[in-house]
């Protein structure tokens, strides 16, 4: 399976979330985990999702994702897993 | 699973600490583009570049979103031309066309530079080689991208002191081609001593005759991520501090790593090498001299500087090489001088001198870099200048560089501007004693004795 992080980080409002799955349900892409925080009104969250079927054009959901977050002005990234891994573990 | 501590970590070195994938280097050889005729010479080199390259800026972007992290050079190094353009060009007017044939082919792949406008004569030089040589202030001024280098020396062979000498006048006329813009264009142009095959930073990039037919080289990067964690262990012992940077040394290779076989794999060029090196830019922040200071320097050059760099180099490589499979290139910290916002604050303030820089180079990877000094500066001063750096890499086994800019028409204290990535600083002095009888001198300076290992 290959997966991908994204990461949602600013100002707390309504329907971040719901945006952000919404678009990941149009690309048919499956989410396997999430985890929020707020802390003083800061939106914090992370996404893990399943990337398999959408290898090919990956590069360019990223490039989405980062477009979205500049609609909902929030700072979004989504990055392949690998990064993380190689970095953190050995 | 992936931690959300690691995502943010990762995250917030490249946010704001400046992490970076400085450059994917393509090397590729032009030994069969060889031919006695110039025209089918630069067409066999033109194509050969745009072929094997085509894909390398557009793979690097996808690379960049996919990880999200910059990729901030897209560069390509070729086999020294002094040796793909020795049967056909006689003159350095033929040379100059090879070169802007190099520059059309890096403007066409969308690379912002192209390295290999080389000559290798650490020993002696051919007649070819010479002329090479005298064609590199037309052929820089000519072009936008072709970055040169002169290999004058090596542990093995000894330096090359005709070849330093001439250097001397290359450089000055180098400078004097562009006198209008603080001359820029000695930027692009190295003298190095031990230079590996593999490096894949530039100016010093050209793929050595040792190497295959292409091959994927990576320079990671990140001086602003060492300085935050060497923030970390402020007071505390020696072994923290190294502790500190080994790790910090490793996660930054990993990700070269990681993109090097990345690149490697999409682009099916072999993977060569990932250089372990620490490369300051103009940016706050992304600086070798703020590393020192964490450390506990007041201001890079204080006395203790030679010390922390020597530390923080070996460390670096300490790090980096359980993190790659093939470490490389030059690895080390790089200290030049305009690309350092802080060494450039440091040589304004005269807490770092030419020669404090000097023997800064001993211990970490390269030499005099990216050093503005006055426009009348002798010929003979700057070869003096070359050998020195010469004979530090060949007694200590290490690549030594001297890229040094002559403004003319500016003094030490007035300042150099350069723009972008390259920076600027004040001028610096330069010791004026002469030492024209010592480079007049011809011949070479024999290979030291410690080099005679079989």
């Amino acid at each position: 399976m290959k997966r991908a992080v994204i990461t949602v980080v600013g100002r707390d409002s309504v329907g971040i979330i719901a945006r952000v799955c919404t678009y990941l349900a149009d690309q048919k892409i499956n989410i396997l985990d999430i985890s929020q925080t707020i802390v003083d009104g800061y939106f914090n969250m992370m996404m893990i999702i399943d990337v398999t079927g959408v290898d090919e054009r990956f590069a360019d959901i990223s490039e989405e994702i980062i477009e979205i977050g500049k609609e909902l002005g929030m700072d979004i990234h989504c990055q392949k897993e690998e990064i993380f891994e190689s970095m953190h573990r050995i | 699973m992936i931690h959300s501590y690691e995502v943010s970590q990762t995250n917030h070195m490249i946010e704001s600490e400046n992490l970076d994938v400085r450059t994917i280097t393509l090397g590729i050889s032009l030994m069969d583009c060889i031919s006695d005729s110039l025209d089918k010479l630069c067409d066999n080199i033109y194509r050969k570049i745009t072929c094997v390259g085509r894909d390398l800026v557009h793979e690097a972007h996808i690379i960049e979103r996919e990880f999200g992290i910059p990729v901030v050079n897209k560069r390509v190094a070729v086999t020294p031309i002094s040796l793909i353009g020795a049967s056909a060009a006689h003159n350095c007017e033929d040379y100059k066309r090879i070169a802007l044939t190099l520059d059309k082919a890096a403007s066409e792949i969308g690379v912002n530079f192209i390295g290999g406008y080389s000559a290798l004569v650490s020993k002696s030089m051919t007649a070819a080689e010479e002329t090479f040589i005298r064609s590199i202030p037309a052929a820089l001024s000519c072009t936008e991208r072709v970055c040169a280098s002169v290999v004058a020396g090596s542990s093995k062979t000894g330096i090359n002191m005709d070849a330093v000498r001439l250097m001397g006048e290359i450089i000055r006329q180098t400078a004097e081609m562009t006198s209008d813009e603080d001359s820029i264009c000695c930027a692009k142009l190295v003298v190095l001593c031990n230079a590996p095959d593999d490096n894949p930073f530039m100016a010093g990039a050209f793929l050595g005759v040792t190497e295959g037919d292409s091959v994927i080289n990576v320079g990671v990067s990140g001086p602003g991520v060492v300085r935050h964690a060497i923030a970390q262990v402020r007071g505390m012992d020696f072994k923290d501090l190294c502790d500190q940077i080994k790790k910090t040394a490793f996660k930054i290779t990993r990700v070269g790593q990681l993109v090097a076989q990345r690149a490697s794999q999409d682009l099916q060029i072999p993977l060569g090498i990932v250089d372990l090196s620490l490369a300051p830019t103009p940016a706050v922040g992304d600086s070798i001299a703020d590393i020192l200071k964490e450390m506990g320097l007041e201001m890079a050059g204080a006395p203790g500087t030679t010390a922390a760099l020597a530390l923080l180099n070996d460390h670096v490589k300490k790090g980096g090489v359980m993190a790659a499979s093939y470490v490389g290139g030059l690895s080390g910290a790089f200290i030049p001088v305009t690309e350092d916002r802080s060494m450039a604050r440091a040589a304004e303030e005269g807490a770092v001198t030419i020669e404090k820089m000097e023997a800064m180079t001993c211990v970490c990877s390269v030499g005099l870099d990216m050093i503005a000094i006055p426009g009348t500066t002798s010929e003979a001063t700057i070869s003096g200048v070359i050998a020195d750096e010469m004979a530090i890499g060949m007694v200590n086994g290490k690549t030594t560089a001297v890229r040094v800019i002559p403004v003319i028409g500016k003094e030490a204290g007035e300042k150099a501007y350069f723009g972008g990535l390259l920076g600027e600083s004040v001028i610096m002095p330069v010791n004026t004693y002469d030492c024209s009888e010592f480079v007049g001198r011809s011949g070479r300076i024999p290979a030291p004795i410690h080099s005679f290992k079989n």
